[in-house]
């Protein structure tokens, strides 16, 4: 087996704010290899966003990396300067952003802003570098590129705007791109397209991706594997198949059943009950416990991640083992 | 464009002859410039004779309408006091107002624009700190009493700066501007300084402001993620957004410094257009007043047009909307 593309190991972000400390991210585990797309599944606040900007190293102050390793391609970034990082970004890892809306400068031309991440990398002329642009836009699936180049991001619906901002990432054909919850933000038929767009992407190029989001069934299609992650940790995880048909821990079962379109109509829709705990204050034991239907008083002592069946890790002290109910 | 920009022009008359009518009748409310005008001694011809000559006589609406006709025909009237027309007296003390209130803008983004930067990008340094605390007592101290500081300091202790006057000047287009020589540029220093203490507090905390919203906005970050140099980021993503509130609002305060520089040049003795404006109200010199406001409001339009011009050169959005109507 070859070594992963990204490895992350006990990860550990913390925001040291006048409150106390916020363990946003706490101890994350993953690895992703090469060409193939994790998908980092939460709730708002779980933590997600967080492991994301740590990968690529934008997490903003008061928050820092508080502890584990970053493993990308043997280098470990938590450890690099912010001008080794700097190298790093938008040219090895690039990250592709939620809100289209908000990610390009409304102010500049989409050439300004394509033409400055080739150069911000390689030492090309002006020319090669609008040359560079204009392709990847037309890899995209954008007609007419070079109309488009000279366009301002407002004359660009969401969709096309996101399909820019997936071109600038891959301007420099990255071996690691993380994508916080990019079709969120977009209506279905555009997600189904942006998808297939990124999916044929990552096959050709070798591209890994980190693909965050809550949609489950955005997952389900796209991900190689999948992690689930709760209040700061990762409390499940293994291939995208197995987690979803036969999910383990009591949260992945709740966040499944939450899908609205598997509940028969007319029945009231599942829910899990309450909201995500306080990062400040986090109950003790297993965060899930005050939300979980399974909990007992065993539950009080912080369970372990550990593989409960080959290939499956959990972090539960009562997971579902038993054969799936009828779903 | 075009469309839109004849459009701004009609509007622009219909407003000078709104704002003219409004004037007029101001200041005919305010009293009467006979009182003043003509000496106590005065038989009853001489009066009659003088507010006949004058066209005082004449009913409001008759007033207003020669007025308006000889206005159209770019005449004024004649100040009662100098016996000139009012506008070339206007005109020949506007270049001392201008230059000020430009110099006074200048300072204002020369200064204001990279403290406010500075103070946006590091909230909590102990210069920017300094820099903030310094803006609030820009904001606070009256202008008057700055300037009677300044002249205490600079002219009186030190002896470094002449206190009025605008020294020697030298000939531009036809008009006498202090800025072309040095004697004129030390007279200068002072006024325009007191004039810009609130401008440059005002760009200081704008441009804070703004630079404090864009950094968190998410293209800042996009741009961060692209591994764009802090430099550029700064320079070209931050900073081309924050102009936009900066260039609206020093536009528009520029109008107001030329047309409020009244306090400045009257500590200084700057013989400006504010100075001028004052010794009128004082006499009632009708003429002048009506002629230096109808100047204001011409001056305001101009420099909102300008504005909106220039913001729809910084922010694409606006440009395409006015493109499109």
């Amino acid at each position: 087996m070859t070594a992963p593309t990204l490895e992350v190991r006990d990860l550990q972000t913390h925001f040291f704010t006048r409150a106390g400390v916020v363990k946003a991210v706490d101890g994350v585990s993953f690895s992703v290899g090469r060409g193939k797309v994790m998908g980092l599944v939460g709730e708002s606040g779980s933590g997600k966003s967080v492991t994301g900007f740590s990968i690529i190293g934008l997490v903003d102050p008061p928050g820092r990396i508080a502890g584990g390793s970053i493993l990308f391609q043997g280098r470990d970034l938590a450890k690099l300067s912010e001008e080794e990082m700097r190298d790093l970004r938008g040219n090895r890892i690039a990250m592709i952003f939620q809100d289209p809306m908000m990610t390009l400068n409304p102010v500049l031309r989409i050439d300004t802003q394509m033409i400055e991440t080739v150069q911000a990398h390689k030492k090309v002329s002006h020319e090669e570098a609008r040359q560079r642009a204009r392709d990847t836009l037309g890899m995209v699936g954008i007609p007419s590129p070079d109309e488009r180049l000279k366009a301002y991001p407002h004359q660009f619906s969401g969709g096309m705007r996101q399909r820019v901002a997936i071109a600038i990432a891959l301007l420099h054909e990255p071996q690691l791109i993380v994508a916080d919850e990019p079709t969120t933000a977009l209506d279905v038929t555009i997600q189904g397209q942006i998808l297939a767009e990124v999916q044929k992407l990552c096959a050709t190029t070798g591209t890994s991706m980190i693909w965050i989001t809550h949609d489950l069934s955005v997952v389900a299609g796209l991900a190689d594997d999948i992690a689930v992650m709760y209040a700061g940790r990762i409390v499940e995880k293994g291939a995208v198949g197995e987690v979803l048909d036969k999910p383990l821990h009591p949260y992945t079962h709740g966040l499944i059943g939450s899908v609205p379109s598997r509940n028969k109509r007319g029945e009231a829709l599942r829910q899990i009950p309450g909201m995500t705990p306080s990062l400040l204050n986090l109950p003790q034991g297993c965060a899930f416990r005050a939300r979980c239907p399974r909990a007992s008083e065993a539950c009080l002592a912080e369970p372990i991640m550990a593989e409960i069946v080959p290939g499956r890790d959990v972090r539960c002290i009562h997971p579902h083992l038993e054969a799936p109910e009828a779903a | 464009m075009t469309v839109y920009l004849v459009r701004r022009i009609l509007q622009a008359l219909l407003v000078v002859l709104a704002m003219s009518l409004i004037v007029f009748i101001g200041v005919y409310a305010i009293g009467d410039p006979v009182e003043i005008l003509i000496s106590p001694d005065a038989d009853q011809i001489e009066r009659e004779r003088a507010v006949q000559a004058l066209g005082l006589d004449l009913p409001l609406w008759q007033q207003y309408a020669v007025f308006l006709t000889k206005a159209l025909q770019g005449d004024l009237g004649r100040s009662f006091v100098y016996n000139e027309p009012a506008l070339k007296l206007i005109l020949q003390r506007m270049p001392a107002t201008m230059e000020l209130a430009f110099g006074a803008t200048i300072l204002a983004l020369i200064i204001g624009l990279p403290l406010g930067l500075y103070a946006g990008l590091r909230p909590d340094g102990r210069f920017s700190r300094m820099i903030m605390a310094g803006s609030i007592l820009g904001f606070s101290l009256p202008t008057f009493w700055v300037g009677l500081m300044l002249i205490m300091v600079f002219a009186v202790y030190l002896g470094w700066l002449p206190s009025t006057g605008r020294g020697e000047t030298g000939t531009l287009l036809g008009m006498q501007w202090s800025f072309l020589t040095w004697d004129g540029l030390r007279h200068m220093a002072m006024p325009a300084i007191n004039l810009s203490l609130f401008k440059i507090s005002l760009v200081i905390r704008l441009t804070r402001a703004g630079v404090r919203e864009t950094m968190l906005m998410d293209y800042v970050k996009f741009a961060r993620a692209k591994g764009l140099s802090p430099a550029r980021v700064t320079f070209v993503h931050v900073f081309k957004n924050i102009l936009i509130p900066v260039v609206t609002v020093v536009g528009l305060e520029l109008g107001s410094t030329i047309a409020f520089s009244v306090v400045t040049e009257s500590v200084f003795a700057w013989p400006g257009m504010g100075k001028l404006i004052i010794d009128s109200i004082n006499v009632l010199d009708r003429p002048v007043i009506v002629a230096y406001l109808m100047l204001i409001v011409l001056m305001f339009i101009a420099i909102n047009l300008i504005v909106d011009l220039t913001y729809s050169m910084l922010d694409p959005r606006v440009r395409l909307e006015s493109k499109g109507t």
